[in-house]
Formats: structure tokens, sequence, C-alpha cells
């Protein structure tokens, strides 16, 4: 490839301005509108970094760009489907610069279809035990345009990898034997490599061909959604527990630079002193300590919030991993104390199997009753809750038109320390129906939405962030 | 500024780390060969053990330059990483100096002579070329990153009483998280992003080979394949790479020549190392072996 100004993408690119500087600017742009936070000083290393490599292999391309822009796991994620869609123009200019190339090499192939499918057949299957990825994609493109001219396209990609490689009789070990008995199996990775090398240059054709872009809009929603599969997601609510936990931890030193309220302690500076021959040089301080926090997490598991409760457990898993001082209720109808079995299970299918079963919660309609909640959470530790106590709820505050009791939960508001409410709801939704929400939200001292764990990490930013005074 | 010899080329860097026994992924060694030739931090991230303080200590023994570490903890402060006064000697020095003025006594007591060099300090004054390591970054607090920040974008530290000072040569400088927290974005900025992983099983057998010389070819393929098939559980820490090396020389002492069952349960101590999660590793993993040749193996299931 050569420098910027003969550059082969720049003619290609509808409305695009020309230039391998200007495509890595809207790259940028396109990254930062999926939330990765590009800011100048890395476009600026990204420059510098890509002077430094040769720029025409992609690997080293990729990866140049990847270390400069992409500055987390979640960041880079992004960046790869991005790269791989933003670049697929230019690899796309770059199939046209080959096309000479395919056509001689289809009109090769035209002359006895049959014989050449068979031909074909056999390099395939070599390039894939070989594992080269460069022969792949080659033939995968020689494999689509012998295919397409027998007429049997489908026009919809995922049929068609499908297709293809069914009249290539490609199978992996175990369906081997059905087909064919003399041909030996094909490692499954390998073939799910060449079913992507396919499924590109499929896709690469559809664009050619109706010459508009996939939409880029939907990465967003689609490709990132957090969903509340627990095992999936257990990781992420584990790390972001655990940097609550920090937060709670180290709350007592963030004025440690300004020194606020230090109180002298007397005893240890005059100690202090007997090194400096009895002249007080450093001023001790009375030490800080830490803030235990002490925690109580209520928790609905009702059906109302079934979709979010196995969100809500895994939460509770990871709390009680960092948290020793913690107790775990569970309530639908009525509360029942959970702490037991978090502590004793390690294992979080066998935890929601437990609190399901055993949680005792009392599951007589399935409704939620929160007035009830209340009454028995206050009658059972309103001696132990202090102003040291932090009261987490998680649910939906829909009580089924029953009495809220928004007294009773004041009251638990006014004996904790800190109140929190996580609602699984979009903020929208709250005070709709028989969504109570607001009824309590006013005790709180502070109420979140929450379903994914980048509500939670908001979370524990807020709550690290409120001053340490109770 | 740089007098450091730079790599030319990214198989260079590769090759230079192969030689000291590390052997580096693409995206590791194209991270380093940048940092060397930008001058920039490198950042690196990934699950305890696979290699990211070792990648410190490579770079230091394929390039000759001399590593200096910072071990990072909660609380570390700047007296601790920067520079600290030494005030006995400052103190030493007033009382003898019997009846000089305020101003020379002044001059003097802050020289760089009552200055006591820590390792960030030592790194940036250093007059050769350094590799700083600092590890752990992520279990120090916000505020030392934030005090991080000049020395990582300018490789200079300010002294109120003596000035600036700057490095002499461009110090290649790793740090190293476990991701136990979100690190500030301006820390980021300034770093060069490197996301080790555990490695495949093809790259996993050359290093475990490579620390074993003597183990077959077989066994090594079928150890690193158990290793992974334990990575795969959803344990509370998972076998890092250093300990799948110190099991391939527990099975050597051994003498094993094959993974059994048996010989899995002996070792397995090696490779797991909490309570529980042995527990779900011989229920798993153990399992899968085949029992071994002669005897059918006991079921050992009290707990």
């Amino acid at each position: 490839m050569g420098a910027a100004s003969s550059s082969p993408y720049g003619p290609q690119l509808e409305g695009g301005p020309p230039g391998l500087a200007a495509k890595l600017l809207s790259f940028c742009e396109e990254l930062r509108g999926e939330g990765v936070a590009v800011g100048t000083s890395e476009i600026l290393d990204a420059f510098a970094a890509l002077e430094q490599v040769p720029w025409g292999e992609r690997e080293d391309f990729r990866e140049a760009l990847a270390a400069t822009i992409a500055k987390s796991q979640e960041d880079r994620r992004v960046f790869e489907l991005l790269f791989d869609r933003f670049f697929f123009r230019s690899a796309e200019a770059e199939a046209l610069e080959r096309g000479e190339a395919r056509e001689r090499q289809g009109e090769r192939f035209e002359g006895g279809e049959r014989l050449d499918i068979d031909e074909l057949r056999e390099q395939v299957r070599q390039a894939i035990v070989e594992g080269n990825d460069g022969e792949m994609r080659d033939l995968a493109r020689l494999a689509i345009a012998a295919f397409g001219q027998r007429g049997e396209g489908s026009g919809v990609v995922g049929v068609d990898v499908q297709r293809i490689r069914r009249s290539l009789e490609l199978a992996t070990g175990s369906q081997a034997g059905a087909t064919e008995g003399e041909l030996p199996p094909i490692d499954r990775e390998q073939l799910h490599r060449f079913e992507r090398h396919l499924r590109r240059e499929l896709e690469r054709d559809l664009i050619e061909r109706t010459g508009t872009l996939p939409p880029s809009r939907p990465l967003a929603e689609l490709d990132r959604a957090l969903p509340t599969s627990p095992t999936q997601d257990l990781a992420a609510v584990h790390r972001a527990v655990s940097q609550m936990k920090r937060r709670l931890a180290t709350l007592g030193h963030e004025q440690r630079g300004r020194r606020k309220g230090r109180i002298v302690d007397v005893r240890r500076t005059m100690r202090a002193s007997l090194e400096t021959g009895g002249v007080p040089l450093r001023l001790r301080d009375k030490p800080k300590r830490p803030r235990r926090p002490e925690i109580y997490v209520l928790c609905d598991v009702s059906t109302s919030v079934t979709s979010a409760s196995v969100f809500f457990l895994s939460v509770l898993h990871a709390l009680h991993d960092s948290f020793r001082k913690l107790r775990s209720f569970v309530f639908i109808e009525r509360i029942s104390e959970v702490t037991e079995i978090f502590e004793h299970e390690r294992d979080f299918r066998e935890i929601s199997r437990r609190v399901s079963g055993e949680g005792g919660v009392a599951d007589v309609s399935g409704y939620t009753d929160y007035g009830r909640v209340w009454l028995e959470f206050l009658g059972e530790i309103s001696e132990d809750l202090g102003p040291r106590s932090t009261v987490i709820v998680l649910g939906d505050a829909r009580t089924n038109g029953r009495e809220p009791h928004a007294e009773v939960f004041a009251q638990v508001a006014e004996r904790a320390g800190r109140l929190f409410w996580l609602n699984p709801e979009p903020r929208l939704y709250w005070n709709y129906g028989d969504s109570v929400m607001a009824a309590y939200e006013r005790h709180c001292d502070g109420a979140f939405e929450c379903w994914t764990t980048k509500h939670l990490e908001d979370f524990v930013n807020v709550v690290a962030a409120q001053p340490t005074g109770t | 500024m740089s007098e450091a010899p730079t790599p030319g080329s990214v198989a260079e860097v590769r090759d230079a780390l192969a030689a000291v026994d590390y052997l580096a992924d693409e995206p590791a060694a194209l991270v380093s060969f940048l940092a060397q030739r930008l001058g920039k931090p490198i950042l690196v991230e990934g699950p305890a053990g696979v290699g990211k303080t070792e990648l410190a200590k490579a770079l230091h023994r394929a390039t000759g330059r001399e590593l200096i570490r910072l071990q990072c903890y909660e609380g570390l402060d700047e007296a601790k990483a920067l520079y600290e006064w030494n005030y006995r000697k400052q103190l030493l020095r007033i009382q003898a100096g019997g009846e000089e003025g305020w101003g020379e006594v002044h001059d003097d007591i802050f020289d760089a002579e009552f200055l006591l060099e820590r390792p960030l300090m030592r790194a940036i004054a250093s007059p050769e070329p350094v590799v700083l390591l600092i590890d752990e970054i992520d279990k120090t607090d916000q505020e030392f990153e934030a005090m991080l920040l000049e020395l990582l974008s300018d490789f200079q530290i300010t002294i109120p009483e003596l000035g600036e000072v700057a490095a002499t040569t461009m110090p290649v400088v790793v740090l190293t998280s476990n991701n136990s927290r979100e690190l500030t974005e301006a820390l980021k900025r300034r770093c060069l992003y490197l996301w080790l992983d555990y490695p495949d099983v093809e790259r996993e057998m050359e290093i475990v080979r490579l620390h074993a010389p003597e183990l077959s070819e077989t066994l090594a393929r079928r150890l690193v394949e158990v290793v992974h098939m334990v990575r795969g559980l959803d344990l509370k820490k998972p076998p890092s790479i250093a300990e799948s090396i110190d099991w391939a020389r527990t099975l050597l002492l051994m003498g094993a020549e094959d993974i059994d069952r048996e010989t899995f349960e002996q070792s397995m101590s090696i490779l797991v190392k909490h309570r529980t999660d042995i527990d779900l590793v011989s229920e798993r993993v153990g399992m899968k072996l085949g029992e071994p040749a002669g005897a059918a193996g006991a079921e050992k299931t009290e707990s």
C-alpha cells in the first residue's frame, strides 16, 4: 500500500474525505459515538504509533491503534466490532483491486463446473486443515463465486453460508460419518473459522450489490446490551461490588491530602519528638478509623421482578464475597434472612436454588407486601440498626395495591445511617400503576435505577462520593 | 534525551524477549516496541498470573536496562514512592552549623544530599536507562495516581525546594493492574494499553516446555489441556501460568508418564489453592480423567 496521497481508499469512499488521517479521525468519531472515550491525546498517540509500525500489515495496524485508543477491555471489544465494520469499506476497496485476479480465476472455473467444485472442495479442505487464514479467505471468495454461478444463492447470508458449506461437503467430526466415510473429519474450530470467512465475504458481496452499508447504530443496543443472565454477568457484578468495597473501606482516607479535621495526638507527638531531641518537629494525628460498614440488604424476589432478581441475587452474592458484616434478606410477602445460605454456599446456581427453595419467604400469593416487610424488618433488627449501618433495598416498590406503610419505612430510614434503593425499572415507570416509589424515595438517601452492571457502577460512584458524615 | 538504543522493528523486540525466555504474543511485542519508540508508559492489565510483571522483568533482561520496582499497596504515599527529606541529617546539619545565618543553612539543608530517593525518584534521576515497574497500581488510592501523572507524561518530578528533576534518559515504564478497580481516565490517557490474557494451548505449551524442557511433548499438551479445563470452571482463583510450570516440574519429579486421575488428585494442590475450588475441580475434572491403568481408584467423597 502506498502513502496517504495515493490512497487506495480515498476515491471509493462515498462522501468521506480522502486520506488516512481523515479516515482515522472519522473512525475515532464513531468510537466516541459508541461511548469510548477517545481524546485528542489518544488520536495523536495513534498517529505517532502508526508512524512506527509498517501499517500495511493488517495485524500491526490494528494492534497499534488498539493499544493507543482502546484503554480497557470493554473499549477493546467495541473497538474490534467497529474496526471490522469501519474498515469494511477499505477492505472492500481492496477486494475491488483484486477483482481482476478473481475474474481471471473465475474464468478458469467457468469451464467445467462440476469438476471445479470438486477441485475447490479439495483446496478448501486443504486450507482448513492447514489453518491458513489468507488462503481460506481467498477460497471462500472462490466458493461464493462458484456457488453464485449455479444460481443457488438465497440472498440471506446465514442461509448461504450453510448451503455453501454443505455443497462443499464440509462436516465436523460428528457429522462426517453420516455423509461420507472416506474423508477425514475436520476440526470444529477450523471449520468455524472458514465459516466466518464465508460470512464476511458474503456480507461484503451484499454491500457491493446493494451499495449500502449495514446500519451502524444498532451496535450500541445489540452487541453491547448487558444481558441479565447470571453467569455471564457475575464477573462484572463482582468487579463493581469489590470496587464498592474499596470505596467504602477507604472512605475515611479521602481527605488525607487536605487533612481536614485533624486532631493532634499529644501522646504520640511527644513520643515522636524524642527522636528529634524533644523538639516536636512532626505532629502526630489521632488516626482516623475507617468506618466499618454494616450492611443490610433487602432483596425482592417476587414474580414482578423475576427478570431482575437473578441480577439482584448475583449482586447479593458478590456483596457477600466482599463484606464481612452483611446480613441479607429476601422477601415477597414476608421477609426471610438468607445470610447463612450465602455464607456457606459459593456456587451461584446452588444459591439461587436454595434461596428459592428454602428461603421460606411465605410465597402464598406471590405478591409483594412491602408494608408488611418493613414491619417485620423493623421488628427483627431494630436494635441493631445504628448510624453506622447502611440499608440497601433491591425492589420495584410495586405493592400490588396493599398498604405501603411508608411511615414504617421512614423509621427504618431514620435509624439507619444510610438507606439506598435500587429499582430494576427505568425511572420512567416509577409511580405508574401500583408502584409507590415516590412514597419511599422521600426517605431514601438515594434511589437509583439499576438493571445493568453499568448502573451498579454508577451507584457505587455516588455512594463513594457521599461525605462520611452520618 | 534517549541514548538507549531503540529497537528497529516489532520482530526484533519479539526475538529479544524470546531470547530471555519470555514468549510474547503479537500485541505484547508490538506494545513493547511502541513503548520504546514513543517513550510512553505501558499499562498492562489482565488476570493474575499471566505474566504482567514478568513482561517488565523480561524487558529489563532483554534491554539490559536496570529494573526499578515500585510495589503498590493501599496507603502508599509520596514519601515512600517519590522522595523524602532526611530530617535527622538535616537536624544534625543545623546543629553542627553553629552560628551560620539562616539563609546559608536553608540553602544547604534542602540540597540533594539530604534527599532520600525512593523508587520513582531513583528511576528519574538515574544516569543509566532503566525499566520502571509500577506493580499493581490498582491497589493504590486515586490520589496516588494523580501524583503519577506528571511523572508519566513528562518524566519529571517537581520538588518545591529544588525545582524540577527531569529524566536524563527515557525510562521504559510498565504499570500493571489486576483490574480490581477502574483506573482514572487521566492515567490511562497517558499510557499504551495492553491486555494480557491466558495464552492459548499452543503458546502455553511452548512456555511450559521452555521452563521444563525435560517434559515430553505429549505430556505437556495433556497438562496444558487439563489446566485449560480447570480455568474453564468458575473458580475463586484460576491457575496461573506460573502454576502450570510448577505443576509440570512436579510431574517430572513424580516421574509421571500420563496424567490420570490419581496423579491429578495427588498433585492438584499445586494448581488449585482454595478449599472450595479443590472440591469443585476434583469433582469436575477428576471425573474426566481416566482411571489409573491398574487398580480401580477408590472413590473418595468424604468432605
